[in-house]
């Protein structure tokens, strides 16, 4: 037997502790997230009446089946609250996705063209900022888009405009937050990618009379493609369940799913809602979830 | 063609407004954290008047007190069991369930928080736990072990295997080969997971806010009340101490790196 195949099982045999971790915590409460969605609220502790008890044994199974109710999906789908929510939801993560790709794109796209020894050096510069707290980084944001912040002084003082700009509480400031903590994770991938690629076939392309914006556009992006799918997914996912950057930075009259989860949960009390609201948004980003997971394998298990 | 002629002035410009958008907002919190003024928008000179005020607020230190234990003992738990997958991930070639282990690491770094926080929490209410300490740390762990177990498997997938192999060769069994070729190179790594991990943990608001019990506050469950009512420069002094303690992180964080890059190859910090 090879040395390779002497090493694998004991290094199969890791997997158990994290494997009954990852199960236990990870696997089993989406089970109770179903079940909670599928029973009814109550003015309890837990707000919920219990939909199944399996110490009752299989003969209470029947009723428990009867009780399940689909209400709390039926209110999803008719209340326009949480309609709007979703395709709020939806619609600020493809905004935010774009912007975050069309600012990261030339960073990533500087970075790569650095000298190699700078490039660590602006690679660590990128990620650094990533390390930083995210509620901190937002409420830097806070700092200087306020009423008498940092930003309104400037443009007061260059007479750009007259009075004060609102941006807190508005979209504008919720994209700027979303943007500023979302760009490390646009610009890595792609800087991964970019600078993987060959200089050469840049220089073919020029050699042969391509204008620069040629170059780019029939070369340079369509090598650079893994780099931007892993970004969009790194940025797009996590976005639509966004709770802490629109609450803080955005208005409150339109909510994204995430806020409206939390508002059902902390401030309704309305458990099972909250938890319905959870399995739409799962389903929402299953796809997403599943293609984001290929590309993360494919990554980890080249070297194989 | 030299090299220096590929970097245009527009590569320049992009980098340049790149960085400063990443890091002046983070600069301009550090400096008003030592205004002597109270209104966060006139300067008042040099001050250390915040930093003072919050060593008097036994609310905010005790939530911050909180916070680094969670954020040591989720650390470390999460450091060993991500390690353990990420071996398994990269050394066990095929094995029963694979592609459910590897589905349920990956899938956390990227799912949003808030689903993450109710499922762990109606666990434990399930479960009746005691909602406090453990349960942020429990919540905290399953979630970091994930981002471990990825930077970890990215080195041991870039690792010359011919090396374990030869130890093999040579006499030692499976436990010996990995203990003395593998680990001592994959160390660098295993320290950045534990880094990540902590300041993952420093750093959560949602997952804590749903598994934490009433009593038990993690700073950012603290700042992130402070912060709803607007904009204090107390805020800005905590928030300066926290970047801080993560720079301070960081910087031991790649001089281990470099210590041990100096006898294998070098890792990358994430």
């Amino acid at each position: 037997m090879s040395a390779r195949r002497i090493f694998a099982r004991p290094a199969r045999l890791a997997a158990i502790v994290p494997y009954v971790w990852m199960v236990l915590f990870f696997l089993v409460p989406f089970g109770f997230v179903l079940k909670i969605s599928l029973s009814q609220t109550a003015i309890a502790q837990p707000p919920y009446e219990p939909v199944f008890d399996l110490t009752a044994g299989w003969a209470a199974l029947k009723p428990a089946f009867a009780a399940l109710s689909i209400d709390n999906f039926s209110l999803l789908a008719s209340d326009d609250i949480y309609v709007f929510a979703y395709v709020r939801s939806l619609t600020v993560a493809v905004t935010a996705t774009a912007l975050l790709l069309l600012i990261g794109y030339p960073i990533a796209y500087g970075m790569a063209r650095l000298p190699k020894r700078w490039q660590a050096v602006a690679m660590v510069l990128v990620i650094v900022p990533f390390w930083t707290s995210f509620l901190i980084r937002i409420y830097a944001w806070i700092n200087i888009l306020q009423h008498d912040g940092l930003l309104n002084q400037i443009l007061l003082a260059l007479h750009l405009v007259s009075q004060p700009v609102v941006w807190l509480s508005t979209d504008s400031a919720m994209y700027i937050g979303i943007v500023y903590s979302y760009l490390p994770f646009m610009i890595l991938p792609l800087y991964a990618t970019l600078a993987k690629m060959e200089p050469a076939l840049e220089e073919a392309a020029s050699d042969l009379g391509a204008p620069p914006w040629q170059v780019f556009w029939l070369v340079t992006f369509p090598l650079s493609l893994p780099g931007v799918g892993a970004g969009v997914l790194l940025c797009f996912i996590p976005i639509v369940g966004e709770f802490v950057i629109p609450d803080l930075l955005a208005g409150s009259n339109s909510l994204m799913i995430g806020q409206t989860l939390w508002l059902e949960f902390f401030t309704n009390k309305d458990w099972p809602v909250a938890s319905a609201a959870a399995i739409v948004l799962l389903m929402v980003l299953l796809v997403p979830l599943l293609l984001y997971e290929r590309l993360q394998k494919r990554q980890l298990e080249q070297g194989r | 063609m030299r090299k220096i002629s590929r970097l245009s002035r527009f590569n320049i410009a992009s980098l340049a407004l790149g960085l400063a958008f990443l890091y002046l907002p983070i600069l301009i919190l550090v400096i008003y954290s030592f205004n002597a003024s109270r209104l966060v928008t006139v300067w008042g000179g040099w001050s250390l008047r915040w930093y003072h005020e919050l060593f008097n607020d036994r609310a905010m230190i005790e939530a911050a007190w909180m916070s680094l234990r969670v954020a040591v003992s989720s650390a470390t738990i999460a450091t060993l069991l991500g390690t353990l997958a990420a071996v398994a991930l990269s050394r066990g070639e095929r094995f029963r369930g694979r592609t459910l282990f590897s589905g349920m690491l990956y899938a956390p770094l990227v799912m949003p928080e808030v689903i993450a926080g109710l499922s762990l929490l109606l666990l434990f209410v399930a479960l009746n736990a005691e909602r406090g300490f453990w349960t942020v740390t429990i919540a905290h762990t399953t979630l970091t072990m994930c981002f471990v177990a990825v930077v970890v498997q990215s080195r041991l997938s870039s690792l010359d295997r011919s090396l374990e192999e030869a130890a093999m060769d040579l006499g030692c069994d499976p436990l010996r080969a990995f203990v003395a070729v593998t680990l001592p190179l994959i160390a660098p790594s295993i320290v950045a997971g534990w880094m990540l991990a902590f300041t993952l943990s420093l750093d959560d608001l949602v997952i804590a806010s749903f598994t934490t019990g009433p009593g038990s506050a993690t700073l950012p469950i603290r700042i992130y009340s402070e912060v709803r009512l607007g904009v204090k420069p107390e805020i800005n002094a905590i928030c300066t101490l926290v970047i801080a303690l993560i720079a301070m992180v960081i910087v031991i964080a790649s001089l281990a790196s470099k210590l041990s890059s100096s006898q294998g190859e070098s890792a990358a910090p994430l």
